[in-house]
């Protein structure tokens, strides 16, 4: 499978201090699933932060989907930016729309004619079970429901790449498992999937999940093939 | 640069129009208020300082000052015969007697009516053209055939109230400007304290791979069309006055304020003001928006 996303030797620094994130070198096969794993402050929200392009790295090299994402034209940000689907761990829902509208803005964004937003925007409701909840602002979603529109907007767009910061981190486990199955399914039809989490029990959950993890910054594994569970013996690391 | 003012619904709810009161729209209905008072001033100053130079351009007083009437009487009708033969000259009355006494009266009472005054001779002169070069060809002309006429042309006298015109249409044009300028301004300001107010929803567009240009949009839409209303309230009250003031100067009677009235093509151009500054609005609004947008990622 072809890499859509390459690190070599990345490192990020905030301001003068020490380095968040070193000498990070992996790479991500497209398609695959990913749970990347760490103790709170590893640094997983800030690897995913390069990944889906709100932050440039200090050093090193990034290339994500064939191209150099380090000296990336600002301009060409946004194109990039609509080929990644990202689930925040605050899940950032635009407070003063419904679940409807907040679903709906990455076809906004892209340009979308609105006679074409409504069905798959009814259709990710359904998926996400909030089909009752479409006039509903976030204010009024539980932690859970206000998760699953941030996932709802994050896939509605289609993304090669899915990047998910603690995504079950606020829902019960049946709803943990019912995200990560959506993951799962979204990972079928070829998205390339990361999760970060700290929830081991999720771990075992996608069959042949590649697992990443980092502690103070660094990619233990800086192949990035450590597998969850391990490969069994003939299937490729 | 494309200026959506009816903008869809969508694009409405995105940057929570409900929130905030609005101020804006009232601070430009102040702007504008002043701004058209300022123009109609200007305008109307403009309009008069024109309408007295058209009234004066090439207005004369020939004046024969000699104390022996009989030479006065033979060199006024030389100077009348040189005018009328001069092509350049529309029109010859000379001011007679009575109406010169009349004009006296203020100074000298009756005594201004008495034949034995040597009062001199005045000949009222409109040329077709007002230009220096005819005044100076008029004034050898008359000059050779009555070595006694002084020439006053009637714009020199006016001259000094046209300057004033001429300088409070100035001043007015340099208060449109300001305002202009001021405007431009306050979109800044409120352009960067709305990017203050939707830097999440900001984020998360960006995030979401909106371009600037789209998210600049939204912003110079909302400020275009809040100084849109906010300038036809201004213009509409401000209309108000300059009606009032302009009925004030008719029932005046007088020809000099008369010309301070607004033509239909100044009206015209007051009607475009809330419209220039609702674009110059989205225009600066862009440029805010763009430019702090540049520094972000």
């Amino acid at each position: 499978m072809a890499n859509i996303v390459q690190f070599e030797n990345v490192g990020l620094r905030y301001g003068t201090g020490q380095e968040t994130l070193s000498d990070l070198s992996f790479t991500l096969s497209s398609g695959s699933f990913y749970f990347l794993t760490g103790a709170s402050g590893a640094g997983k929200t800030s690897l995913l932060k390069l990944l889906y392009l709100a932050q440039r790295p200090s050093r090193g090299s990034i290339r994500l989907f064939g191209e150099d994402a380090v000296t990336l034209p600002r301009a060409r940000l946004p194109g990039f930016r609509r080929r990644i689907g990202v689930v925040f761990q605050d899940f950032r829902l635009v407070p003063h729309l419904s679940a409807y509208d907040n679903i709906a803005l990455p076809l906004r964004v892209a340009g979308v004619p609105d006679s074409d937003i409504e069905a798959p925007v009814r259709e990710m409701l359904a998926w996400v079970g909030l089909s009752d909840r479409v006039e509903a602002r976030p204010a009024t979603l539980s932690g859970g429901e206000q998760q699953r529109v941030a996932i709802a907007r994050a896939v509605i767009g289609r993304p090669e790449i899915l990047v998910a910061d603690e995504p079950t981190g606020n829902v019960d486990p049946d709803m943990a498992e019912r995200l990560l199955h959506l993951f799962d399914s979204l990972n079928r039809l070829g998205t390339t999937v990361v999760v970060a989490t700290h929830d081991f029990h999720l771990l075992g959950r996608i069959a042949g999940a590649h697992m990443m993890r980092l502690d103070k910054g660094r990619l233990l594994d800086p192949t990035g093939s450590l597998r969850f569970p391990p490969p069994q013996a003939g299937e490729e690391a | 640069m494309s200026i959506r003012l009816i903008a869809a619904a969508a694009d409405r709810r995105l940057l929570d129009e409900q929130r905030g009161t609005r101020a804006m729209m009232w601070i430009m209905a102040i702007m504008l208020f002043l701004t058209l008072l300022a123009a109609a001033l200007g305008l109307g100053t403009l309009g008069a300082a024109r309408l007295l130079e058209h009234q004066l351009a090439g207005r004369l007083t020939v004046q024969i000052v000699e104390p022996v009437e009989q030479a006065r009487v033979d060199q006024t009708s030389r100077a009348i015969a040189a005018l009328r033969a001069d092509p350049d000259v529309a029109r010859v009355t000379e001011v007679d007697r009575a109406k010169l006494a009349e004009l006296m009266r203020p100074w000298l009472g009756e005594e201004g009516s008495d034949p034995e005054l040597p009062v001199p001779s005045m000949i009222d002169v409109d040329l077709g053209s007002g230009t220096d070069a005819a005044v100076s060809r008029v004034t050898r002309a008359v000059q050779a055939v009555a070595p006694a006429a002084r020439i006053d042309r009637h714009e020199t006298w006016m001259s000094p109230v046209s300057d004033f015109m001429n300088l409070v249409t100035w001043l007015a044009a340099a208060l449109v400007l300001l305002m202009a300028s001021a405007t431009a301004a306050v979109v800044i300001l409120a352009a960067r304290a709305g990017l203050d107010t939707h830097r999440d929803t900001i984020e998360v567009l960006h995030m979401l791979g909106s371009t600037d240009v789209q998210i600049a949009r939204l912003f110079q839409r909302r400020i275009a069309l809040d100084t849109l209303l906010g300038g036809v309230i201004g213009a509409v009250l401000a209309t108000g006055v300059v009606a009032l003031v302009g009925a004030q100067i008719a029932a005046l009677g007088s020809d000099l304020l008369s010309g301070l009235a607004l033509t239909q093509r100044d009206w015209t151009l007051l009607a475009l003001l809330p419209i220039g500054f609702a674009l110059l609005a989205a225009f600066a609004a862009r440029i805010a928006v763009l430019g702090a947008l540049r520094r972000t990622l």
